[in-house]
């Protein structure tokens, strides 16, 4: 992380900066985007213990945010992504992958529709030159417009009566994936509940010069409800429990994978859900996901797997017998549930070996007192949404 | 809505009419839709002054797959006469070039002995190396995909790669050697005389918007050439009643197969339902349905204008946006009084090309936007096959003039319009001083009126310039050379599918094929 250090110069500070600077006491900083964002404030383990048990505060606006509306949007956005847009109703978060013409995925992340031909879309990395592209023919505009909004993503089972307490009216029947729009001291926000760490919790977007006085705001009223910055390590846990899978770490885009056998299809990163089947018209990849699915040609799925003991094993093999005769794939997140208490794990896994509750072997090196060890154990294919409590949906 | 068919054809330009024939001649029900008052698309006889008719883009003869002739019943040799060249240089030089051998080696001596002996054996080196590759202009592509070739696309790979062989190591190793070069050098290789080398320099560039230095030239040269052997009519010819006789023989051996043609009937959309093609949309509404649309329009007509956006794959909808289809060459059409004297002595088709950096020169004003100051011309005389072209003791004249931008700098199209007659005619009068005075009306057509009047897109008469990266089964996309595009039911049986442009038919007949060949396989699934 020191590296980041010597960047900070050159690094660009988001509008809520200054605020985290202050309760910043070690250098846990991490580039984001171009940005100087947090990893670590004081302990990452406390951290999560914020979003699982209070409210956590984390800085979003390094996301890249994208607007897409005019006459053709509502077709156009059909056509980009890979879910059914015509389900999403204005003022819905919703959830999707969008594929290149083999059907692997170019990306994933959430779309705001807020109107029927005005839409955000929310990416990891930088999508226009593709948007652009897909849309020969639309008549759209897509502008990009990640400076444009700032956010805090306020999550944990405390986070709504923190906002109800900062006196929004309506945030106790905003449903799960809903968006508002409000007004607080004569300021304009927009709250969506969804997040990225499979709790009940929220995003809140305001304009940045409003970002210090959202800031302040939510930790002035938020105190009494165990309200917490945190940075990405502690977000990393808790996205992992949730089965949420990332960009690069969990998939390749496709678009810069340099094998062009390591593009996946949504399918085999374990989100097939979000592949819009029954949507009466085309999509980007729909016929080669169609044929993938009717082919039974994918090669793995990114699977979740509950593994004996207690040792972490990112990047570890899967075998099908103890003795590792037949490989089976690797594993690409992984962490000790503090929350589950339970050893947790993404593989890609043969499709067959993806069926809840399939036994298999895993092989974790680990470093022990200037030795590495090596531990063979069983673990079983699990849905990957560990952590999935009613509250997030109630 | 009106009676289903099983096909729908978009387009009667010959390679349209010639999938319609052999679809309706397998028993399929078959309509063509035309938008013109009359079948041929760019393969037609249309009058420009009153009493003078000419051909209105395509002019020349020589790549119809005899074949294709043969499957249709269609009597070539009835419909068109073999023309010679005549190339002329400064200062009253001239060469003449006709199927007689002995009196072509002659005319050249006259520039070069050495060019006359090369230039029969060198001729037919070329058409030879050219026939080998031919072999492949009546076959489907393979894919590029080794596993996804049938065992038939595998011999037919087979057969090729041995018949390349056959040519021997030392055809085999200059083919090699020139396949991917550029037209000036292979000329510099074989001859002397600027004017058979520019006479090289211009056949090889034709209708292309390369130079003869540009890499590429000789492939399209050997492309011309393969219509000169087996797999073409052995030469050019001036069709008689102009290229609309060839279209409209076509139209008759398509109806005589059963199927319909309706002209002025522009289609407007191609239907889709459920992801797949269901039929066409014309111009006024009326909906005309069929499980299978064959286009012979040009692929970025069918597939970015004919189509809803939103049908097509990202990377494949940009694969053909990029498509070049830069149009070079203006059609310039006279109407005479009487034919030049220098022309009278009968070859047919004139060509002012006098060295290959008259062609180079003309082409580096097309680069940067504008007409040629001194284009490159080839002007065939179709009244000396055909007399009825024109009023008694008058002659048309259908000029090539090149290069002629599509996408013109700082000009309009109607100066462009102007530019090109004045200097095509300049040109042609080095030759033939009374050419000027003998014109009594004219008509030029630029690569920007070629879009409009017969659809072309971007007023490329090949629907795509014929280079090594735009052919074969990189034509139009990689995956999709087998004539069958992304969206079901939508087939490309024009000059943009392979193996290409020229009035060959060979896209239409091979796209047929498959056609048929997907039916067949269809039927047996079931």
């Amino acid at each position: 992380m020191t590296h980041v250090r010597h960047l900070t110069p050159f690094l660009r500070k988001t509008p809520f900066h200054e605020a985290i600077e202050r309760l910043m006491h070690g250098q846990g900083w991490v580039r984001w985007m171009g940005y100087q964002t947090a990893a670590v404030f004081d302990s990452e383990q406390s951290e999560y213990f914020a979003i699982r048990h209070g409210a956590s505060v984390y800085d979003v606006s390094p996301l890249i945010k994208y607007s897409i509306r005019g006459r053709d949007a509502a077709r156009f956005m059909d056509f980009l992504v890979t879910r059914d847009m015509a389900k999403v109703k204005p003022m819905q978060v919703a959830y999707t992958a969008w594929c290149e013409d083999d059907g692997r995925m170019i990306e994933e992340g959430t779309v705001f529709r807020l109107a029927e031909n005005d839409f955000i879309l929310n990416a990891a990395l930088h999508q226009l030159h593709w948007l652009t592209e897909a849309a020969y023919g639309f008549d759209v505009a897509i502008e990009e417009v990640s400076e444009r909004f700032c956010g805090l993503a306020l999550q944990g089972p405390t986070s709504p009566d923190i906002l109800a307490a900062m006196g929004i009216r309506g945030i106790e029947s905003l449903p799960h994936f809903g968006i508002m729009e409000t007004r607080l001291d004569g300021r304009w926000l927009r709250i969506d509940r969804a997040g990225f760490t499979g709790d009940l919790g929220y995003e809140i977007w305001v304009e940045p010069p409003d970002a210090l006085w959202l800031w302040d705001t939510l930790f002035r009223v938020g105190e009494p409800y165990k309200i917490a910055p945190i940075g990405s390590r502690a977000l990393d846990m808790a996205r992992i429990e949730a089965g949420f899978i990332l960009v690069d770490v969990d998939y390749i885009g496709a678009l810069h994978a340099v094998r062009p056998s390591q593009r996946q299809s949504p399918i085999e990163a374990g989100i097939g859900w979000v592949v819009g089947f029954k949507k009466p018209g085309y999509f980007a990849g729909k016929r080669a996901l169609l044929r993938e699915r009717r082919e039974g040609s994918s090669r793995h799925i990114l699977t979740g797997i509950e593994i004996e003991g207690r040792k972490p094993a990112p990047g570890a093999f899967l075998y099908a017998d103890r003795e590792a005769r037949t490989e089976l794939g690797l594993t690409t997140s992984a962490l000790w549930s503090p929350t589950l208490k339970k050893n947790i794990a993404f593989a890609r896994l043969p499709p067959d070996y993806a069926e809840p509750g399939r036994q298999m072997w895993i092989e974790i090196w680990y470093p022990k007192e200037k030795k590495i060890e090596r531990s063979m154990v069983r673990c079983w294919a699990r849905s990957r949404m560990f952590f999935d409590p009613p509250r997030k949906r109630q | 809505m009106s009676a289903a068919y099983d096909v729908a054809v978009i387009g009667a330009g010959h390679n349209g009419l010639v999938a319609a024939a052999y679809l309706a001649k397998a028993g399929l029900k078959v309509i063509v839709l035309e938008a013109a008052d009359r079948p041929g698309g760019a393969a037609v006889t249309r009058e420009f002054a009153p009493g003078f008719r000419v051909s209105g883009v395509a002019h020349l003869l020589h790549a119809f797959h005899p074949r294709v002739a043969r499957d249709l019943g269609l009597k070539l040799g009835a419909i068109a006469a073999p023309v010679g060249t005549a190339a002329f240089g400064p200062e009253g030089a001239r060469i003449d070039i006709s199927p007689d051998a002995g009196a072509t080696a002659a005319s050249i001596a006259r520039v070069s002995p050495a060019d006359a002996r090369a230039y029969g054996p060198v001729m037919a080196r070329l058409t030879r190396l050219a026939t080998a590759l031919g072999g492949y202009l009546r076959r489907t592509p393979p894919s590029p995909l080794p596993s996804s070739n049938d065992l038939a696309a595998n011999l037919a790979l087979g057969r090729f790669a041995l018949g390349l062989r056959l040519l021997g190591r030392r055809d085999f190793l200059e083919l090699t050697r020139i396949l991917t070069m550029n037209v000036a050098d292979l000329a510099q290789d074989y001859f002397e005389s600027d004017l058979v080398k520019g006479l090289l320099a211009f056949d090889a560039a034709l209708g292309l918007f390369l130079g003869p230095r540009s890499p590429n030239t000789v492939f399209s040269l050997l492309y011309r050439l393969a219509g000169f052997g087996r797999h073409g009519m052995g030469g050019l010819h001036l069709p008689i009643g102009g290229m609309g006789a060839l279209a409209q023989s076509l139209a008759a051996a398509a109806k005589r197969a059963g199927a319909a043609i309706r002209t002025g009937s522009p289609v407007e959309r191609i239907l889709v339902e459920k992801d797949a093609a269901a039929g066409v949309i014309l111009a006024g509404g009326e909906e005309i349905r069929a499980p299978i649309v064959a286009s012979s329009a040009d692929p970025q007509r069918t597939l970015l204008r004919l189509l809803e956006p939103g049908l097509l794959d990202v990377q494949f909808a940009k694969r053909i946006r990029h498509l070049r289809m830069n149009g070079c060459a203006a059609k310039v059409h006279l109407a005479l009084d009487g034919l030049p004297r220098a022309w009278a002595l009968g070859a047919g088709r004139i060509i002012c090309a006098p060295a290959i950096d008259h062609v180079e020169r003309a082409f580096d004003a097309a680069k940067y936007g504008r007409v040629s100051d001194h284009p490159a011309v080839e002007a065939v005389v179709p009244s000396l096959a055909d007399p009825s072209l024109a009023p008694p003791g008058g002659h048309v004249v259908s000029i090539v003039a090149q290069y002629a931008p599509y996408r013109l700098r700082d000009t309009t199209n109607g100066t462009a319009r102007g530019q090109i007659l004045e200097r095509a005619v300049a040109m042609l009068s080095q030759s033939a001083p009374d050419l000027g005075a003998r014109i009594r009306a004219s008509e030029v057509l630029t690569p920007q009126d070629l879009e409009a009047k017969y659809a072309l897109t971007g007023g490329q008469w090949h629907h795509g310039e014929v280079t090594l990266d735009q052919m074969f089964f990189l034509r139009p996309a990689p995956r999709y050379q087998q004539y069958r595009m992304p969206v079901p039911g939508l087939w490309l049986c024009g000059a943009g599918a392979h193996p290409g442009g020229h009035v060959s038919g060979l896209p239409g007949a091979n796209a047929a094929r498959e056609i048929l060949k997907e039916i067949k396989a269809g039927r047996r699934a079931r």
